[in-house]
């Protein structure tokens, strides 16, 4: 069957939304990354290059990609246990806590990139007890990750949240029936469904962690090949009016988080594909 | 229409039309200036309105120097600029062409109506006993400065221990580069700005000594706990001098180029070198520098013209990628993993 462009629907108006919707995401999205991919193409390619493998770029790119795998990991586990006793438990205080997991959304990044640094610093509140084991965390890699892991959490809260809600509990209480042990259940028949949003929420905490600077560099120490992150060397080069390096390490960080990204789509396809059509 | 109606009108237009019509003029400065100007424009207004009778408003912008320029590289419109180094200025001007190259001599003092120097801020009783800026190469000497590629501030820092090395080593390039090289391999952490650094030091307790401005080691005994710290005034220093100057292009298409030039101007006279000095700055007038004379001990101050040749090459021989600051930083950890 041709592809229709035109489907008859009882609401109308798809012509005008469309247009709508791309000269929106043109002028928000497309133009901004247009005008960073402008600014590389002037470059030569020797110049980009050597801009961007350069060491101290390259550690950075380690540290700002492994932190945030790292930070979205720990979400993708605790932030879907969250989500879980958000959704099938009630207790005091259970709109407090929901409320709070969208703190990081709300607040200033800075304010909590201070607030995080003096509470982890070995003169802090949590930092003095954890120092005396001998393990620092502010100035560190570590830190790094728990900045990066406090921003992404409430991504795989909300978006395994509503899936969670909306999951029949007779499909639980079937699997029970037919004999399968709690742990069968759980792997069998709970997480395949969560794993479309479960694969959601760590791809969004993954990219914004990647990109994010307000947090952490109170927290990071910025000590150039150990805790410096690649948004701190691009502002470093507009700080030296180095427009054109900037937009060098901001594309390779467009490119890295867009292959990444197409993966995980990939990914949650396939096992989007893999669970229904059984 | 009758005659009131007519004339409440009129009263409603001419309200709405006037403080349209009061010329106002947009400073765009750097942080620490905040409360600097927010007096001075107080003191600006009221000489303007004694002396022309005109009203005015004046707006303040403050953030880093660098994305200070910047904005005005993109289009902010800035009437005027005061920035924390010639450096920033040069950039806008370089790219913009909105006023002259030669902008430095525009104004009397290399366009730098207050100065100010790089002190060494201690704990109290200084327990390193840190006197001078040798001091800060000692092994187990933690030294807290902001990084020179994000922040202008800290390559203030960086030039003034540079330059005493010079001076101590009889212009031995390589001896400085050393004595440098030994200072940021006691930094333990890089602060991406002046103020954070100030946090790391004094909230965070890190470190022994903070390099700072000698307004804002001022402003940290007076404002954070008087008693807790102390300034060290090296032997030798820089003299910091954060120039200003007018955005002719944007002050002239907002016909504001005699406004912006008389506020400039104003900066030098003795009322605002009060202000000036009230607010922790090195003031250049006699009457204020006698006056506040006790806050600003005598200290061997050289410039970045003598010793760096200028801001524009102090930054492409240090700064910039692949500088020495950033050989420093390799030499620094190639020697730490050894």
């Amino acid at each position: 069957m041709a592809f229709r462009f035109r489907q008859h629907s009882v609401l109308p108006g798809f012509g005008l939304t469309l247009g709508f919707t791309v000269f929106y995401l043109s002028l928000l999205l497309l133009l901004p990354v247009a005008a960073l991919l402008f600014y590389t193409l002037q470059m030569p390619w020797a110049d980009f290059w050597a801009t961007v493998s350069h060491p101290q770029v390259v550690e950075s790119y380690k540290l700002s990609f492994g932190a945030s795998l790292i930070g979205a990991l720990i979400n993708l586990v605790f932030g879907a246990l969250v989500a879980w006793v958000l959704v099938r438990y009630d207790f005091p205080g259970r709109r407090v806590v929901d409320a709070l997991v969208d703190l990081p959304f709300a607040m200033p990044t800075a304010v909590a990139g201070i607030a995080l640094v003096t509470l982890y610093a070995s003169t802090g509140w949590i930092g003095r007890y954890i120092d005396a084991f001998g393990v620092r965390i502010a100035y560190t890699q570590l830190g790094v990750i728990v900045a990066l892991t406090y921003i992404g959490l409430p991504f795989v809260v909300r978006t395994v949240q509503p899936v969670l809600r909306d999951m029949a509990p007779e499909l639980e209480e079937a699997s029970a029936i037919m004999g399968a042990s709690r742990f069968t259940t759980l792997r069998r028949v709970v997480l395949p469904t969560l794993l479309p949003a479960l694969l959601t929420g760590f791809a969004m905490a993954f990219a914004r962690a990647v990109g994010e600077y307000g947090s952490v560099v109170f927290i990071s120490g910025n000590i150039p090949y150990t805790t410096e992150i690649t948004p701190l060397l691009i502002v470093a080069k507009a700080e030296q009016y180095d427009y054109r390096g900037a937009a060098a390490i901001g594309t390779v960080m467009l490119l890295a988080a867009f292959a990444l990204l197409l993966m995980i789509n990939a990914l949650q396809w396939w096992s989007t594909r893999r669970h229904t059509q059984r | 229409m009758n005659i009131r109606s007519i004339l409440i009108a009129a009263g409603l237009s001419a309200a709405l039309v006037a403080p349209a019509q009061a010329r106002e003029l947009l400073n765009v400065s750097y942080d620490p200036t905040r409360e600097l100007y927010r007096e001075y424009n107080q003191l600006f207004v009221k000489h303007w309105a004694q002396e022309t009778g005109e009203k005015i408003t004046i707006r303040q912008s403050h953030g880093g120097a660098g994305s200070q320029a910047r904005a005005v590289i993109d289009g902010l419109e800035a009437d005027l600029v005061t920035l924390a180094l010639a450096y920033d200025i040069d950039a806008i001007s370089e790219r913009t062409q909105l006023f002259p190259e030669n902008w430095q001599s525009r104004l009397p003092l290399n366009s730098a109506p207050y100065t100010s120097t790089i002190v060494l801020l201690v704990r109290k009783g200084n327990p390193k006993n840190i006197r001078d800026w040798d001091d800060l190469v000692r092994p187990g000497v933690e030294v807290i400065t902001p990084n020179p590629k994000t922040s202008g501030g800290a390559r203030w820092n960086y030039l003034a221990a540079w330059g005493y090395a010079l001076n101590q080593h009889d212009n031995d390039e390589d001896k400085a580069y050393d004595f440098v090289r030994r200072l940021y391999a006691n930094v333990p952490v890089l602060d991406s700005g002046a103020r954070g650094a100030t946090n790391t030091f004094v909230q965070r307790r890190l470190g022994d000594v903070f390099i700072a401005w000698e307004n804002e080691a001022i402003l940290a005994i007076e404002e954070l706990g008087k008693g807790e710290y102390e300034i060290v005034v090296p032997s030798i220093s820089i003299l910091a001098e954060p120039p200003v100057t007018v955005v002719d292009g944007n002050a002239e298409r907002k016909g504001n180029l005699d406004l912006a030039k008389a506020y400039l101007e104003y900066l030098y006279s003795p009322a605002a070198q009060d202000v000036i000095g009230r607010h922790y700055y090195r003031p250049s007038g006699d009457a204020a520098k006698a006056k506040y004379a006790d806050q600003y001990p005598d200290v061997d101050l050289f410039t970045i013209d003598e010793v760096f040749g200028g801001w524009q090459a102090a930054q492409n021989t240090h700064f910039n990628d692949g500088g020495v600051f950033d050989r420093i930083l390799e030499d620094n950890l190639t020697r730490q993993r050894k």
